[in-house]
């Protein structure tokens, strides 16, 4: 079993980016969060808050419980215990708190018959905001010429490319993207980061997973390092390599992960 | 339940402009069509489409609506990240699947019915019951199919039980039938028998239907007894509100258990 | 058609010595025989009565010597005053185109719009009759023709109809060309002998189209039974002959196209059955030729028990019937071959007209239902469907001696 003493748990602390200037005031917070999966534990106690106008990267190895912490924020898992409050919203039955997230899965899957516009319509209906909608994905990608198209006849890539956008439309407070590079050529990932980073600029909190370190090191301000359901690590990803006395996130997370496994 | 309608809407869109709706409309179309063609009066086309449509409505729509379900999973997670409550999802949804296969079913049965032009007498209200009988059979095994996928986490899974509960409703059930007739026709049977006939919606269906025609007059004393029940007002509203139960009580099961599901 | 010639040949006898040496007779309203009776009051042997149209109203009519009674068009006897309205006592007597009608409903006797009496030689030709309790009615009477008369009963209930013909006791009568219809029964014969029945439409009937009891050595030819409440029912007799009939629509829970209660030593051929819920049903009738007959569109095309032994079906045709073949039991002594089956799905290699797998007219379905009548709520199931199919490539437990061993491919036309 992991020890949570051999590395501290740090709590969120002030900005490390200089650029970052702003409050320590959380987007999401997290309390004691338990989750299992027929008697498997996918969180076990987690605990943990994510910034306002930050970028927090949430990592960890398979089946470590990232999916399911971000499937909890965002209210598609239900938790066995703990509390998550969302934008000053405690998330229970309430579904309304979800007008400030976009969230962007990991592949995007529409229903094949419909066109990218219907797509984009359907979603705008369902939102029914009549706030002026992000569009600048679409231009960067772009995917205009391709939204008259049926879903079916559209590539993996410009599927990847539709999900993007629909997390970016509707300008959330909260943004949620699972792995968004996957699937994206590198022109289409530089564009992506920088929107990224874009956002954060003017204030919208994002919380990625991703495998790809060095996306990682690019974009995070925080980290939260799970593993078997527990965190093991949670603070400024500069903390991390400084803790772990590593100069890449790569080693340090491989250190992190030896550190935990035995 | 606000965003239902909205749902619907794209729902209908989506299931409407696939093949496989067009393959099973084309199919009813056709039957039907060379049925009359090959000179039965409109009677006589209900009585030989009526095996065909209790056993391939339900068929078609408890595989569709599970694969359909399980297809659109990775959107569902969408959606509910949206703000959306699983209410209005589970009904838009299972409105987006059930409606298109009803209308197929209707549209295909009913049109080759105006252009032969009725053929002729006593096929009006035994087409109506046909219809709405496809129609009822529908939504029941669509409600089921939507059930089973919720239950079922896993596909190949949900796909056998989809099955397999067909394969019960369609033959099993009337198996069962046959064997407590066989070991206890010393006893009257005439009122265990309509029970047990209430109970699933496709031998309600068929025997529904059979009492629309001439045929039941085969039906010796069983019939008879039948033919009054059904007869009855209250034998009528009971046989509707026991068809239109078996989309309702499935359809609420899979909306507790989609309200409280993990995705 | 032995039976049409010597009848022919009877009649070529008869009409001469009838016509010989007539005295005719007129009776007209308003004349000094104004009535029927008073003209009999007056007649002599083989004289001829002529009865000019006008409605009589008579107390019943006896008609006590051998005369020839004929009506013009319009000449009416009604019944309101009578019980029966002819009642023949007399041989030799033939009456001819009347039209009668009203006679009352009695639930004491069989009153009748003519009834022969006892008589030998009597004829009755071209009458019609309307609202009768009772049409025709020969008792104990032989040697008769009947033909050619129209009787259109009142359609109330069984209880207060009689038949159209009604035969009781009687032989060598030959029954041709009449219509009959809403009487109780079309054609009811008890203890008749050696009658004929040729080319009579007998539809609409209460109860049944043709019954008979006890009335052996009879034929029945190029009739037509429809749309009577019950059908045709013929019981506890032998040497029957029934061909070139037509049973049809005769559709109801307890309806048969044909019913036969030991019946024996019989032939029933070159019918048309079609549409009936059981197109004939068989009991305790044994050594029946059934042949050349069709069946088309009938719930059950043949029903027949298991104490039905040594009946012989041959090149019957069987066309889209709910049940081909329906029995209630395992064993069965009945013979099918070269019939023709729309539902065998064989086939013909050597090309000689006959299938060369047998064919199993017996769904296990029908058996299941003989034994276990509740079972016919599954009517239609695909559950049944498919035992159906099992048991017919595997049989187990309809009757293994009840095979088409040679199906007819087509069905010569």
């Amino acid at each position: 079993m992991t020890s949570p003493e051999r590395l501290p748990v740090v709590p969120p602390v002030a900005p490390t980016t200089p650029r970052l200037v702003t409050s320590t005031a959380a987007i999401v917070e997290v309390t004691d969060l338990g989750k299992s999966f027929g008697g498997l534990m996918a969180l076990d106690g987690v605990s943990t808050s994510f910034g306002v106008a930050r970028i927090t990267a949430v990592v960890g190895p398979n089946a470590a419980g990232k999916s399911t912490l971000i499937k909890t924020i965002l209210g598609l898992v239900r938790p066995d215990r703990g509390r998550i409050i969302v934008n000053g919203h405690v998330v229970t039955q309430d579904w309304d708190y979800r007008r400030g997230i976009g969230y962007m899965p990991q592949a995007g899957h529409f229903p094949e018959n419909l066109t990218g516009r219907e797509v984009l319509s359907m979603l705008k209906h369902l939102r029914g905001s009549s706030a002026e909608l992000d569009e600048e994905l679409l231009d960067a990608f772009a995917l205009r010429p391709e939204l008259g198209k049926q879903v079916r006849t559209l590539s993996g890539g410009t599927r990847q490319k539709l999900n993007a956008v629909i997390a970016f439309l509707f300008r959330p407070a909260l943004l949620i993207l699972d792995e968004p590079t996957a699937g994206l050529d590198p022109v289409a990932s530089g564009i992506i980061k920088d929107k990224i980073l874009r956002c954060r600029e003017s204030g919208t909190s994002v919380v990625l997973t991703s495998h790809i370190m060095s996306e990682i090191e690019e974009l995070a301000d925080s980290v939260v390092f799970l593993l078997e359901g527990r965190i093991q690590f949670d603070g400024p990803r500069l903390e991390l390599q400084r803790l772990t006395g590593h100069q890449s996130l790569e080693r340090a997370i491989a250190a992190l992960m030896q550190g935990g496994a035995s | 339940m606000k965003s239902t309608g909205k749902i619907l809407r794209y729902q209908l869109r989506d299931v409407i402009r696939g093949r496989w709706i067009l393959v099973y409309t084309l199919v009813f179309l056709l039957m039907t069509d060379v049925l009359f063609r090959f000179g039965g009066s409109g009677e006589r086309v209900v009585l030989s489409l009526m095996n065909v449509v209790l056993l391939l409505v339900p068929l078609v729509s408890i595989i569709f609506g599970t694969m359909y379900l399980y297809h659109a999973r990775e959107f569902i997670v969408l959606l509910l990240a949206q703000p959306v409550d699983r209410t209005s999802l589970f009904l838009g949804l299972y409105g987006g699947m059930a409606i298109p296969l009803a209308g197929s079913y209707a549209v295909g049965v009913g049109l080759p019915f105006l252009w032969h032009a009725g053929g002729g007498g006593g096929g009006g209200s035994a087409l109506g019951v046909l219809l709405l009988t496809g129609v009822l059979l529908t939504c029941a095994f669509t409600a089921l199919a939507f059930l089973v996928a919720v239950l079922f986490e896993d596909r190949a899974k949900g796909f056998g039980a989809a099955v397999l509960v067909w394969l019960l409703a369609a033959v099993v059930y009337d198996g069962v039938i046959l064997i407590v007739v066989t070991s206890l026709w010393r006893y009257p049977l005439e009122r265990p028998l309509l029970v047990l006939t209430m109970l699933n919606p496709i031998d309600l269906g068929r025997v529904f239907l059979l009492l629309q025609f001439d045929i039941a007059a085969l039906m010796g004393y069983t019939g008879a007894v039948f033919s009054r029940f059904f007869g009855s007002a209250v034998g009528k509203g009971l046989a509707l509100t026991v068809l239109v139960a078996w989309s309702v009580v499935p359809l609420l099961v899979g909306l507790r258990r989609f309200r409280m599901k993990d995705f | 058609m032995n039976r049409a010639v010597i009848w022919s040949v009877w009649l070529g006898l008869v009409t001469p010595f009838t016509g010989g040496t007539a005295q005719e007779i007129v009776v007209q309203k308003g004349t000094s025989v104004a009535t029927l009776s008073a003209a009999l009051r007056r007649a002599h042997p083989g004289d001829h009565i002529v009865v000019r149209p006008g409605i009589y109203y008579e107390p019943t009519i006896v008609i006590d010597v051998p005369v020839t009674i004929e009506g013009d068009s319009g000449a009416v006897f009604d019944g309101r005053d009578a019980e029966d309205v002819l009642l023949v006592t007399a041989d030799s007597v033939t009456i001819r185109g009347l039209t009668i009608r009203h006679v009352a409903t009695s639930y004491i006797d069989d009153r009748a719009a003519i009834k022969f009496q006892e008589v030998t030689g009597c004829v009755a030709e071209y009458n019609r009759i309307e609202d009768a309790f009772f049409g025709i009615y020969l008792a104990k009477s032989t040697d008769c023709i009947i033909r050619h008369n129209v009787a259109i009963g009142r359609k109330t209930t069984k209880t207060k109809s009689g038949n159209a013909i009604h035969l009781w006791n009687s032989r060598d009568v030959l029954v041709e060309d009449n219509t009959v219809s809403g009487h109780r029964d079309g054609i009811y014969f008890e203890f008749v002998t050696g009658a004929m029945v040729r080319r009579n439409v007998s539809t609409d009937n209460l109860r049944y189209g043709l019954h008979f009891m006890f009335s052996h050595q009879c034929e029945y030819w190029d009739n037509v039974f429809a749309r009577n409440g019950s059908g045709v029912a013929v019981m506890y007799t032998k040497g029957v002959t029934m061909v070139g009939n037509r049973f049809e629509d005769n559709w109801g829970s307890a309806a048969f196209g044909l019913l036969l209660k030991e019946i024996n030593d019989s032939r029933v051929e070159d019918n048309i059955f079609r549409s009936n819920s059981v197109a004939i049903h068989a009991e305790g009738s044994n050594r029946l030729t059934v042949k050349g007959n069709e069946f088309i569109a009938n719930g059950w095309a043949v029903k027949i028990m298991a104490n039905s032994i040594d009946n012989e079906f041959t090149r019957n045709r069987f066309v889209g019937n709910a049940f081909d073949v329906a029995t209630n039991s395992r064993s069965s002594s009945s013979r099918f071959s070269e019939n023709y089956w729309s539902a065998y799905r064989g086939y013909d290699l050597d090309r000689d007209g006959y299938g060369d797998v047998p064919f199993r007219p017996v769904r296990l379905f029908a058996l299941l239902v003989e034994q276990y009548p509740p079972a016919i709520i599954l009517m239609r199931s695909a559950f049944v469907d498919m035992i159906d199919l099992a048991e017919r490539v595997m049989p187990i437990l309809t009757p293994e001696t009840l095979v088409d061993e040679h199906p007819l491919m087509e069905w010569p036309q």
